[in-house]
């Protein structure tokens, strides 16, 4: 099993006021596994994503990556955790404006000390492999959304990762767009192996998935492998 | 690339925050570089006018009181002009003029005056009031106050000592009142055993207000033959540097000149140390506020500058970056700011101070080239000292902030 949760949760103090934004979520994802989770505003979608990324710290709960706990780690831990073992690809694209594609498909291996001569080698194969071969010296606002979102994809790929954590991927793009993101996801998913775990309000996303896990008020409310 | 890389890559994208951040940092640099420039012209200035004050020192024989020097007694006690050579060979710092002196009464054509023997060269140096009525030019060089020197016009320089020879004097304005002598008259004194020893009048002093417009001055080494007391002399003023006497040069003197009496002239010496301590504790006042405006400035610019790449720290946190990490890669844009900024800001404090002074401050300012690596210094340490905290906060970004962005 890549990811296993028990009872997994996240409260927050707004005020003199809790809000369980998670509540006793039990998750296992699978090497290779497409996980869409689902489910509506405010439900605690992002926090999940967030607190498996170490972004967040859980109240409760244990959560566990391989053979590895990782609730108790500190800080350092989780930033050596999150350049060795996730890519990300978030909804606002989350590209330095002022590094050109290959530039900031290369920060994962900058993150982690790698040769110059080897980042560049390697940007510049994930860019052709997103199609964006011809545009590795184009600043982001040099390109569409759809064309950020897949520097966004190659960018989560560049360390090689166990999993790509993906919040509303699609969210900032129209259909057709949309639809070219999720297909690469998909398609990276099945040759790389790749586990890929996608938040998304959209039912039309949330198909790209092998899996699908429905949050409701912080709790999982459905959980099942979706039909091909 | 690496995280540096990536922080000089925002340096030279961002231009307008570049040019904002160095003019910011160039600025503080040029303010510190230009008020310290002043401050030192004007220590040297103070220093200057306060030698123009005179001989600060009295070395007198065992036993002689001041008095005895001013009244010229006949039978005030003498001392080998030797001493003089000891005091030179001894190199102690803040000695920047020796001038012996043999003063004894005498009747000049029947009229009472006091004669002084005195060593032209040195004796220029240690009368500024002669230098300031354009009579004399030597050049005082004041080795306590660095390189500058002073008042060295060459068509002055020993206009008259060049022509005092053992048969000349100079002579008081009172006295050649008293005499009815004028440049170029002959005045005639009496050797010991009464022969006429006859002196040219080489030049007439202007009025100083001072026991000088009385006394006539001759040639130290013929008014020791006059007198046939061998080489002797009666008084050795020195032009002692004012850090010096604060720092014991009397006592060192005496400690060169064990059998005489090495007194200061309190006045002098008290406005002197007073005035010194005055400057420094401007110049250090002014070194603090200014250090502490340009840190600010620094500091200012680098907390705007953090703030406004909050996102890309959350990204680079997000993707794994640790905190000691980003905080070096901020440090490092602060000193590549640091040092630009520093140099530029020397080049400039100092241009416009060293242009500026004469006409408007009324001072010489002179570029400080020491000054090139302890602006640089400066400038990186406030840079990285002002970037230390919101780098530290910079590092503690949530970056989960902005992955919910938007």
């Amino acid at each position: 099993m890549l990811l296993t949760t028990e009872n997994l949760g996240k409260r927050y103090q707004r005020r003199d006021v809790s809000v369980d934004a998670l509540r006793d979520v039990n998750l296992e994802i699978q090497e290779n596994a497409f996980v869409a989770v689902t489910g509506p505003s405010g439900s605690g979608k992002t926090t999940l994503l967030l607190t498996l990324a170490g972004l967040l710290k859980p109240t409760a709960g244990r959560i566990r990556f391989r053979d590895t706990q990782l609730e108790g780690f500190s800080d350092a831990q989780w930033a050596s955790f999150r350049h060795k073992n996730l890519g990300f690809v978030m909804q606002n694209f989350s590209l330095v404006p002022y590094l050109s594609a290959r530039e900031n498909v290369t920060l994962p291996l900058v993150i982690a000390g790698s040769k110059g001569k080897q980042q560049k080698t390697r940007a510049l194969e994930l860019l052709e492999r997103v199609g964006l071969g011809d545009r590795a010296d184009h600043l982001p606002r040099e390109l569409s959304a759809g064309q950020q979102q897949r520097v966004a994809i190659a960018r989560a790929l560049a360390n090689e990762p166990a999993l790509v954590l993906a919040d509303e991927p699609t969210g900032n793009l129209d259909p057709a767009l949309a639809n070219d993101v999720l297909k690469l996801l998909g398609d990276l998913n099945a040759e790389h192996g790749t586990a890929i775990l996608m938040v998304t309000h959209s039912p039309e996303a949330a198909r790209a998935g092998t899996h699908r896990v429905h949050i409701e008020a912080g709790c999982v409310v459905e959980a099942a492998a979706q039909p091909a | 690339m690496n995280l540096a890389g990536v922080a000089w890559k925002e340096l030279s994208h961002r231009r307008s925050s570049l040019v904002s951040g160095l003019v910011a940092i160039t600025l503080g640099i040029a303010v510190i570089v230009g008020v310290r420039s002043v401050t030192i012209a004007s220590e040297h200035a103070v220093a200057v006018k306060l030698d123009s004050l005179g001989a600060n020192v009295l070395v007198l024989p065992q036993g002689a009181t001041v008095d005895d020097y001013h009244t010229a007694d006949i039978d005030a006690p003498t001392f080998p002009e030797e001493y003089v050579e000891r005091m030179v060979t001894s190199a102690l710092l803040g000695v920047e003029n020796i001038s012996p002196k043999l003063t004894r009464r005498r009747k000049a054509e029947g009229i009472g005056l006091v004669v002084t023997g005195i060593l032209p060269d040195s004796e220029v140096a240690s009368k500024p009031t002669w230098q300031l009525e354009g009579l004399e030019g030597a050049t005082v060089e004041h080795v306590c106050s660095g390189s500058l020197g002073a008042h060295a016009d060459p068509r002055l320089q020993r206009k008259v000592i060049d022509i005092l020879g053992e048969d000349e004097c100079l002579l008081g304005a009172q006295a050649a009142k008293r005499l009815g002598k004028k440049e170029g008259d002959k005045v005639e004194l009496r050797d010991e055993h009464g022969k006429p020893v006859t002196l040219t009048i080489g030049a007439v002093l202007p009025e100083t207000g001072t026991v000088d417009d009385d006394r006539l001055f001759m040639h130290l080494h013929a008014m020791q033959t006059m007198l046939g007391i061998g080489h002797q002399v009666s008084a050795i003023e020195v032009m002692g540097c004012c850090e010096q006497i604060s720092d014991g040069l009397l006592g060192k003197l005496r400690n060169v000149l064990p059998d005489t009496r090495v007194t200061g002239i309190k006045q002098i010496v008290s406005t002197q140390q007073e005035t010194n301590q005055l400057m420094d504790k401007i110049s250090w006042g002014i070194l603090v506020i200014v250090l502490l405006v340009g840190g600010l400035s620094i500091g200012n610019y680098m907390w705007g500058n953090v703030t406004q790449r909050r996102r890309e720290i959350g990204i680079l946190r997000m993707l794994g970056a640790r905190r000691l990490r980003i905080i070096g890669m901020l440090l490092s844009k602060a000193i590549v700011l640091g040092v630009v900024g520093g140099l530029l800001g020397y080049a400039l404090g100092t241009g416009v101070v060293t242009a500026m002074g004469p006409d408007t401050l009324g001072l010489q300012v002179r570029a400080l080239p020491s000054w090139i690596a302890g602006s640089v210094a400066l400038a990186v340490t406030v840079a990285v000292l002002g970037s230390l905290l919101p780098a530290w906060l910079a590092s503690r970004f949530d970056p989960s902030a902005n992955m919910q962005e938007i």
